[in-house]
């Protein structure tokens, strides 16, 4: 393992998040390290989405800050924070489903990218020598996800695994130094489940990406986790290495029903 | 009855092969106003695209900055300051459409914004005949150096006429649905657009600024808005009437499909030819006025056999 467990890079403190009466979040806090894999888990409804939603700036919270490397941030746009350097996957696919898998790993790279509209009307050849820098990032990545043969496959008419891949892809192309992760691993089939941790793994491993993971199967999440925070009811129950989670009581009982 | 037979089945085709000048002089006719519904057509689809709005306000807004041109002209402005200045004002009404109506009504569902640019449409009214009052104007051509008078060509013993003016409306049309098949296809702003029609929220998480597309695509629409002014407005004049017109945009709208660029000009061009044709060849059966019909029967049957239209995506409705 080339990475080492840093200093928290992700500090979420304090949240509390309701819609109307609704309440989806009441006081969470909890923290990411640098180079860390780092899981929520929970049952259902239990707030992991919207907790991802916050850190994203889809949502923005009653109560509680959001710190990202070291920096508070007040109310930001989704966008704003891709810019600080935060990617994301999505829970229910949210793919550019028209475009290539190509092109939707491009996309990726908005950011990466300096040349601005006007600035490629006025040199239109810097921006393609630009298009082609970034084409190379897009093909590693696309090497690395082993996704070679469907680049040019418009992802609309891709099978299920291999656009959560794509998604992955898109995310990566930012070169993010924090990966939020909403279900990687959902609907997948035991084989493309094993595949998805060990690009995982080696994304955290090979680039050092923090990964902030949701996941609602145990069993992956315990393999795969430096720590793991436990959510239920909006509220943290528990927070700890897996081992340690594995064995609290609260945790037992949110996810078995209580019987004592 | 056998005679209403023979004029709907016999008689027009043979008086297309008997009159060959005649046909393509009809052609030519309905390829112009083609170009001109394919025109209004392509800002909604510019707009319906990246944004999911359809924008009822289109037709207006090419009245609206015809108006703006021509009456900066009228106040004393050189024709062409008074051009580049018409720009400067659609850009601005890019800039507050996105923020006075689109940022307050983003996730709202689409009706509210489709009725959103019902208000629009009547304050951009108001707001036109308020400056430069209600009555018809006249394009200013000349100033803009327009060309003017007609080419004759003899064909098949005949003569095409064609006006100078509709040959620069099909090149200048051309030119910018070239122009913007460039921007969409070829570079990153045009995959930024693509992005931001396909998902909102996926787009903002790879760091797309939806409201700088926003002001992009109402502005790309704005400029298309004012070509169409200037040109429907050499034809005819520069009067509100013109907003009725671009309803046609709608029925032209259905048979090209709501997402698509070439779907937008080849319905513009069907719509626009089979309404003269029909006119011309079948209009004395019916007592005439085929046109005022003919493209609304041809979306309705459309909407019954092909309702995504001939380019368009299949709509899936999102969730």
């Amino acid at each position: 393992m080339g990475r080492s467990v840093g200093g928290p890079i992700l500090e979420v403190e304090g949240i509390s998040l309701s819609f109307g009466g609704v309440v989806a979040l009441q006081a969470v806090s909890l923290d990411a390290r640098e180079h860390e894999i780092r899981a929520i888990i929970g049952p259902n409804g239990a707030g992991k989405s919207s907790l991802l939603n916050v850190i994203n700036g889809f949502y923005h919270p009653q109560k509680g800050s959001v710190s990202f490397k070291g920096r508070k941030r007040r109310r930001v746009d989704p966008h704003e924070v891709a810019q600080q350097g935060i990617a994301r996957t999505f829970q229910n696919i949210a793919l550019f489903r028209g475009m290539t898998a190509l092109d939707n790993l491009m996309t990726g790279r908005t950011l990466k990218m300096k040349s601005n509209f006007l600035h490629q009307v006025v040199y239109w050849g810097a921006a393609r020598r630009e298009e082609l820098e970034h084409r190379a990032k897009v093909e590693e990545i696309i090497d690395f996800l082993e996704i070679q043969h469907i680049r040019r496959t418009p992802v609309g008419q891709l099978p299920y695994g291999l656009q959560k891949r794509v998604e992955l892809g898109r995310a990566l192309a930012a070169e993010p130094d924090l990966l939020l992760l909403d279900e990687p691993m959902a609907g997948m089939n035991i084989e493309e489940k094993q595949d998805m941790c060990r690009f995982i793994l080696d994304v955290n491993d090979q680039f050092g990406t923090t990964i902030v993971l949701i996941e609602h199967d145990m069993s992956v999440v315990m393999d795969l986790s430096d720590r793991v925070a436990v959510l239920d009811y909006g509220r943290k129950i528990a927070d700890g290495t897996p081992e340690e989670v594995r064995h609290h009581r609260a945790v037992i009982d949110a996810y078995l029903g209580v019987a004592h | 009855m056998t005679h209403l037979l023979y004029g709907i089945f016999i008689d027009p085709f043979v008086q297309m092969g008997t009159a060959p000048d005649l046909l393509v002089q009809t052609l030519w006719e309905g390829l112009v106003s083609g170009v001109l519904y394919a025109l209004i057509a392509l800002g909604f689809v510019l707009i319906f695209k990246a944004s999911g709005v359809f924008n009822f306000a289109q037709g207006i807004m090419v009245v609206f900055s015809a108006l703006t041109l021509v009456g900066l002209n009228e106040n004393g402005m050189p024709a062409y300051l008074a051009l580049a200045l018409t720009i400067a004002v659609m850009l601005v009404l890019a800039f507050a459409v996105e923020r006075v109506i689109l940022r307050p009504l983003v996730n709202q569902p689409d009706i509210i914004l489709f009725m959103a640019t019902f208000g629009l449409t009547y304050f951009l009214i108001g707001l036109g005949e308020l400056i430069f009052g209600g009555d018809p104007k006249v394009m200013i051509s000349d100033q803009l150096q327009l060309p003017s008078g007609s080419y004759r060509i003899p064909i098949f013993g005949g003569y095409l006429q064609m006006q100078k003016i509709d040959v620069a409306a099909a090149i200048i049309a051309s030119l910018m649905v070239a122009a913007l098949a460039v921007l969409f296809n070829r570079t990153r702003i045009g995959r930024a657009l693509r992005a931001v029609a396909d998902s909102h929220k996926a787009a903002l998480s790879v760091g797309i600024s939806l409201e700088q597309i926003w002001v992009i695509v109402w502005f790309a629409a704005g400029v298309v808005a004012l070509a169409t002014g200037i040109m429907w407005g050499a034809r005819s004049n520069v009067s509100f009437a013109l907003e009725i017109i671009a309803l046609k945009a709608l029925p032209v709208l259905i048979l090209g499909g709501f997402t698509s660029i070439p779907g937008a000009i080849i319905g513009g061009m069907i719509i626009g030819v089979g309404e003269k044709i029909g006119e011309f060849y079948w209009g004395p059966l019916l007592g005439s006025g085929i046109e005022s019909w003919f493209a609304y029967v041809i979306a309705l049957v459309f909407l019954l056999f092909r309702p995504q239209g001939l380019f368009g995506e299949r709509i899936i409705e999102r969730l």
